[in-house]
């Protein structure tokens, strides 16, 4: 892989690694001679910050560019950034005609013009919208620029569907988060290259190797305490490093321990930045009460001992509030029984979801349900590499993982008949390892709890 | 596995048969199937042994290999597989409706209504289980290159007439039969596993007698017992049972063989064929060859119309047509295909094909999980379990309106039910409503139930329709699917494949695949 | 873990040496398991299939003793009057063979052929030709001892060798096991590729995705062993100029030959073996709980079929099963297709209403209810607590079912 990653950058600070990258991949994107680029970006490695900051250099340079998006909270969000950085900068959205087609944030730039026809927003610097909406615009003459955001999320079929619209294109994304996936069997098609399956990268660079391939080496949310970790486990090609020291992320309680399992696990999580809350082995359904009411019993007690937050962002430390707090599970229905919980407990405004709708998102505490807890084996779905590691990886300060004990069990049994297509590319890293690499790690900051 | 599903097998076990998975049947089955058993042999790629085949339960067609390894006896198989199938499925050809369309005119561009020829009906193949499917698919793809004498005179080992083009249509059948809720080509232990939950695992249901002493044991035997003599039971391993010793009673319906038949009775009878030195020699030997494998392949058979038999008891599920109809359009796409001198399906589809395939397929599936829901209560039932549907009564209307310039009615209805759906802001919810759909979304959890707002369904007037408004005390079921998920964005043409996927296929490469070279030692 | 993009270098073993990876069998254990199995039966065979299948249900303990001890289950299943419902037709043997000696025909020039086109860094024979040398001998450990000469001379040779049938031992748990792969090729770089040779048709380029999961595990097995002589043959000397050394010396691609749509004509397949022997040595790994499994089970516990001078067992039934029901079992309907104790297991479990009888993935959702008895009374009402999610999702699964199958739903 013709990356960025040499190895005298371990010597630079991560801001001047970061910085190197980023030049070497704008670089790459006005002046390369290749009709694409891609860009590795670990969590929080300021990918939004840099398709901005893309964005704005082509249209600087007099190259108009359409910039495709995945889900319409992922378009705002980048028309939203983009028109606070520059406001001068002309920028389209392009929506559905279906009610409320876009987040009326938008409105307050008077730069932004929004239609939900294509060509009303041709002649614009920058058009942005999702990949969904983009397929059905037809009878526009090609851009010369585009920017692909969250490539690795997209499906290669989805690509196919919008590629005609544009001659060249930056493409970003998450490989270790979650893959695109189909209800409908694929397997007809595994190992071909064009696999409409795949993810959109994957195929893009089956078919032109020669692209540069560069890599954002600096994780800027992850603390120093996590990015060993979520990298060796789920980033075993692409590594990349905590902008922050060990100390610069610190959790202080205003109210000290009262000695009880969830208060000992938060104490442990401010401590090493990780805590693993353990229920006793059992079988459970996915909506295990027990461990439903720890989640909801550690969040009440984060609150509850007035946590604040010290990091290089302010002087003074900052209190770490209902907003800055989100539990993550692998189940809708988990993530509903958690919120219910919370409502007993009185607590609102805790962001509670599934890894799907937490990518991208970002907090400074987060409580995992543990995909593995009380099941009395795994499946495909429950080792999926890019689940745990979009729980693990939402944090600033400290995340504690909530689950039953008997995962080392579970993995030790578990079958491994998997079936192998030929000629498709192994996926790394494995589930399974992934799993067995975060438990035993976890395992030393292991709280157990007899509730 | 679905929870309703595991209850409905445990329930089984408890019950010792078969509980109904479905109240309706949810797949097409024909007034005139036609059946193909095939039996393979073992290690080969798929070389046929034998087949028996027909539309008449009475007066199966037998075809059988005495020698795998010789290719004029397998040829001549293929010829007579052609022979009884091909006449069946170019049968339906010309009996045609017209049915009227909307296409875009390509000087206007606009839409106007275009007569087209739609197959009035369509074949439909069953095989005995998911291993008959595999068979299908492989014949068609070793066939459909070959060339005929007439072809191409120079050829070495010119296919019998018929073949490529029934290679061509068995491929048709398999790959129709990738898309979720098609009937034209159907594997009888998948058929019959949709409408009965055994008290046996999936794996265990793919064997086709088991699966159906489970769903219609014999009298005074319990579906276990029934299914596990059917799966295990052998001739005693002694003299007394003669040649049949240690035999299946039962033999598997295939395409595998029980391997001690293979070892017992079949490789001595091949021995014998081989060794024939006089052509009475031969012929004997061809008729045991003959008796043995179809002593093997009747019980299969009979099965196969039993199962066909209990399918039939069941009534037909409302939107079964409605699909049935999109596989006689796929039909007759087919036809028209072969008609116009089309070369054969390629061996591997491009990126552009193979993109539209997933995205019909996934469309088909979102189809067929909706119009099952909305055939069937049971399917329902596992809907609204899973939060993806509720049913109830309504408590309260509330005539409402919409702001703006033209305000439309939007009432609120508040539904009381014990289910749990997955509902929260904003999420759109649909009821059946005469011949269309009304929509609404959800408003809030009230103590009275579920508050729902109207948004469709009423007419285009100030005032709703009549009749569109539910009242109080009606009973309604509302789902959180579309019941008629429409497909996805129109795909590239292939020839403007996009550099992302390779670019365009090179020149000529849209022409048909050249056929597989011949060798000494071919085995189909 | 860390396993770099280079596909040429394998994943680290989680062990520090390779020998000292499982602990020598003591005296007291050989006997014991020599108990078990019967003192005058010799130890049924561990080939690289067996192995390969220790991955397919590592928590059963029934099955890892019976490997273990070198028990003969097919015969015990037999015995016990539950026999195992498959085997094999002489048409798949005559017709593996046959593809087999095809392959290896010529000297093996239409394999070299496959091997250079797949691994595309490597030079095809030259004038030097290939070395096909002869590794035949009386015995398993002659042969081994031939296999390892051959392939010691053949690290240094500058050319390519083939070993067809070599012979490699692995330590299992403390005994060896004679491992037999089709052919072990090795470049003149000095690097190995295990070659399986199977007669399973691949189409257009893809075959039965879980034959080739199956081919690929037993591989990873033979790489293992491989890698294992590869390091006592070459020593604990670093290695010159970057060479490769040891286990450095096994591709973790293997390559999977079989014969090309509907032909004779064989055609090879990369099959990368990473991920299968990181499985494989962890399940070899596990091996060594069987000392803790024989020393739970009841004193005097013997699988011995005490067979008659003609084979036939004589051991009484009732007492086999009792053997058999003293160590615990995992089964699920995986499991019939893949052991030979497969049906009495399955009638045990069904006998006792386990769910698992019905599937493993059937467990997931009920939680604590683990049997058919349980469940349905759960679902009926009579029993189970409310606030377990699992017993209130099933009242209400049977409240729905029965309204549906009563016509009492509305769907309108």
């Amino acid at each position: 892989m013709n990356g960025s990653f040499e190895p005298e950058d371990a010597a630079l600070d991560p801001g001047t690694a970061a910085a190197r990258a980023t030049e070497a991949i704008l670089h790459s994107t006005l002046h390369g001679t290749e009709r694409g680029v891609v860009v590795d970006s670990p969590p929080g490695a300021g990918k939004s910050t840099l398709v901005v900051r893309a964005a704005r250099e082509l249209a600087a340079a007099g190259r108009p560019l359409m910039v495709v998006a995945q889900t319409n909270a992922q378009v705002d969000d980048l028309v939203d950034r983009l028109a606070t950085a520059d406001p001068d900068l002309p920028v389209g959205r392009l929506h559905s005609s279906e009610a409320n087609p876009y987040d009326t944030v938008l409105d307050r730039h008077p730069s932004v013009r929004t239609s939900a026809k294509a060509a009303d927003l041709a002649g614009l610097d920058v058009v942005i919208s999702t990949a969904a909406k983009w397929a059905y615009v037809s009878n526009v003459e090609p851009w010369q620029h585009a920017i692909v955001d969250e490539a690795y999320q997209m499906r290669s079929d989805a690509l196919l569907a919008v590629a005609g619209l544009f001659e060249r294109a930056l493409f970003v994304g998450d490989p270790g988060q979650l893959d695109p996936f189909s209800v409908v069997g694929a397997e007809q098609w595994a190992g071909l290259s064009h696999d409409p399956s795949a993810s959109a990268v994957s195929t893009l660079l089956a078919h032109n190797p020669e692209l540069p391939q560069h890599r954002l080496p600096v994780s800027w949310r992850l603390p120093a305490s996590a990015a060993p970790l979520v990298s060796d486990a789920f980033y075993p090609f692409t590594p990349f490093r905590s902008g922050t020291g060990p100390g610069d992320r610190r959790l202080a309680f205003a109210v000290a321990s009262d000695g009880s399992a969830p208060d000992r696990v938060l104490d442990e999580a401010a401590e090493a930045g990780w805590g693993l809350l353990e229920l006793p082995a059992r079988n459970t359904p996915r909506t295990d009460p027990e461990a439903v009411r720890a989640v909801a019993a550690v969040v009440r007690r984060l609150l509850d001992r007035g946590t604040t937050a010290a990091s290089e962002r302010s002087e003074e430390p900052v209190p770490v509030t209902a907003d800055r707090i989100a539990v993550g599970t692998a189940h809708r229905d988990q993530a509903a029984a958690v919120r219910t919980a919370l409502a007993e407990l009185g607590v609102p405004g805790v962001a509670v979801d599934t890894a799907n709708r937490l990518q991208g998102r970002e907090f400074d505490v987060t409580v995992v349900l543990h995909p593995l807890s009380g099941r009395p084996d795994a499946s495909a779905f429950h080792l999926e590499t890019g689940r745990l590691c979009v729980l693990a990886s939402r944090h600033r300060h400290a995340c504690i993982v909530v689950c039953r004990a008997g995962v080392a069990e579970l993995l030790d049994e578990h079958p491994s008949t998997e079936p192998v297509q030929l000629g498709a590319t192994v996926k790394f890293p494995d589930g399974w390892e992934a799993m067995f690499s975060t438990w035993e790690f976890w395992s030393r900051h292991r709280v157990p709890w007899q509730p | 596995m679905s929870l309703m599903t595991t209850l409905a097998r445990m329930e089984a076990v408890a019950a010792g048969r078969a509980q109904p998975a479905a109240t309706v049947r949810h797949r097409h089955l024909s007034a005139r199937p036609m059946a193909l058993v095939p039996l393979t042999t073992a290690g080969e790629a798929g070389a046929p042994l034998g087949a028996l085949v027909g539309t008449d339960r009475d007066a199966p067609r037998l075809l059988v290999v005495p020698q795998p390894r010789d290719r004029d006896l397998r040829f001549a198989f293929l010829a007579g597989l052609a022979d009884a199938v091909l006449p069946y499925l170019e049968g339906y050809a010309d009996g045609v409706e017209t049915e009227e369309r909307k296409e875009t005119d390509p000087e206007t561009g606009k839409k106007v209504p275009v007569e087209v020829e739609l197959c009035a009906d369509a074949p439909q193949l069953l095989v005995p289980g998911a291993g008959g499917v595999e068979f299908v698919r492989l014949l068609g793809r070793s066939m459909r290159f070959r060339r005929t004498a007439e072809q191409d005179p120079q050829a070495p080992y010119p296919a019998p007439p018929h073949v490529p083009l029934l290679g061509r249509w068995l491929t048709h059948c398999a790959e129709r039969a990738r898309v979720p809720g098609s009937s034209m080509l159907l594997s009888m232990t998948d058929l019959l596993a949709r409408h009965w939950a055994t008290g046996q695992s999936g794996l265990e249901d793919q064997h086709l007698g088991a699966l159906l002493a489970w769903i219609d044991p014999p009298v005074g035997e319990s579906g276990a017992d029934a299914a596990l003599r059917v799966e295990l039971e052998r001739f005693p391993d002694a003299a007394s049972s003669g040649e049949q010793a240690g035999l299946l009673r039962h033999p598997p319906s295939g395409p595998a063989t029980d391997p001690v038949f293979d070892n017992r009775l079949l490789a001595p009878a091949m021995a014998r064929f081989d060794a024939a030195r006089s052509a009475v020699e031969r012929r004997d030997a061809e008729r045991r060859i003959r008796e043995l494998v179809a002593s093997q392949l009747e019980p299969a058979w009979q099965l196969l119309w039993r199962g066909v038999d209990l399918l039939r008891k069941l009534p037909e599920g409302g939107h079964v047509a409605d699909r049935w109809k999109r596989d006689r359009w796929s039909y007759t796409g087919h036809r028209d295909r072969v008609r116009a001198g089309e070369p054969p399906q390629p061996k591997r589809d491009d990126a552009v094909t193979a993109a539209q395939k997933l995205a019909s397929r996934e469309t088909a599936q979102a189809r067929l999980e909706a119009q099952e829901a909305l055939d069937d209560p049971l399917v329902m039932a596992a809907r609204r379990l899973a939060g993806e549907a509720f049913a109830g009564e309504v408590t309260e209307v509330v005539m409402a309106r919409s702001e703006g310039r033209r305000p439309m009615p939007r009432p609120l209805v508040t539904v009381r039910t014990d289910d749990r759906p997955h509902v929260n802001d904003g999420v759109r919810v649909f009821r059946v409503l005469g011949d269309k759909v009304q929509s609404a979304e959800f408003v809030a959890y009230e103590p009275d139930g579920i508050v729902l707002r109207l948004t469709g369904g009423m007419g285009q007037g100030k005032e709703p329709k009549p009749g569109s408004v539910p009242e109080e005390g009606d009973r309604l079921c509302w789902t959180l699917f579309e019941h008629a998920p429409r497909g996805g964005p129109a795909l590239p043409d292939p020839e403007a494949t996009p550099w992302t996927h390779g670019g365009p296929p090179p020149e000529g490469t849209l022409v048909a695949d050249a056929p597989d070279p011949p060798t000494d030692e071919d085995l189909l | 873990m860390n396993a770099s993009l280079d596909s040429r270098t394998p994943a680290p073993a989680p062990q520090a040496a390779p020998e000292a990876a499982l602990p020598r069998q003591t005296e007291a254990l050989r006997l014991r398991l020599a108990e078990l199995r019967g003192p005058e039966t010799a130890p049924y065979p561990l080939d690289a299939r067996a192995l390969a299948a220790l991955a397919a249900n590592p928590g059963c303990r029934r099955r890892a003793l019976l490997d273990g001890a070198g028990v003969d289950k097919a015969a015990l299943a037999r015995a016990i009057g539950s026999p195992a419902t498959f085997g094999q037709s002489q048409f798949a043997f005559v017709r593996g063979n046959a593809f087999e000696a095809r392959v290896g025909a010529d000297a093996g020039a239409e394999l070299v052929r496959l091997l250079v086109e797949t691994h595309r860094d490597v030079a095809a024979p030259g004038p030097e030709g290939v070395s096909v040398p002869d590794l035949t001998a009386t015995g398993q450990a002659a042969r081994a001892a031939r296999t390892r000469l051959a392939l010691t001379e053949a690290f240094t040779a500058d050319r390519w060798s083939l070993l067809f049938h070599p012979m490699v031992t692995l330590d299992v748990a403390g005994a060896p096991a004679h491992l037999e792969p089709d052919v072990v090729a090795v470049g003149p770089d000095g690097h190995c590729t295990v070659v399986e040779i199977k007669s399973f048709p691949v189409v257009d380029g893809s075959a039965d995705a879980a034959k080739v999961g199956a081919a690929a595990r037993q591989a990873a097995v033979y790489a293992l062993a491989l890698g294992r002589l590869a390091e006592r043959i070459d020593g604990p000397e670093p290695s010159h100029r970057g060479a490769p050394r040891g286990t450095d010396r096994i591709r973790p691609t293997a390559l999977l030959v079989c014969p090309r749509d509907f032909s004779n004509l064989p055609t090879g397949e990369p099959v990368d073996i990473r991920k299968q022997l990181a499985v494989t040595r962890r399940q070899l790994a596990r091996l060594t709980r069987i000392e803790e499994i024989a020393a739970s089970l009841p004193e005097g516990t013997t699988f011995d079929l005490r067979p008659a001078a003609d084979g036939t067992a004589t051991r009484p039934v009732d007492e086999l099963v009792h053997a058999v029901e003293s160590v615990g079992a995992s089964y699920s309907p995986e499991c019939l297709a893949a052991c030979e104790l497969a049906i009495h297991c399955r009638s045990r479990s069904r006998g006792s209403g386990a769910v698992e009888a019905l599937g493993r993935s059937v467990r997931g959702e009920l939680g604590g209810l683990t049997t058919v008895e349980s469940v349905l009374l759960a679902a009926a009402g009579t029993q189970g607590d409310e606030t377990d999610p699992a017993v209130s999702s099933l009242r209400r699964a049977a409240a729905l079912r029965a309204e549906a199958l009563a016509g009492e739903t509305p769907c309108h």
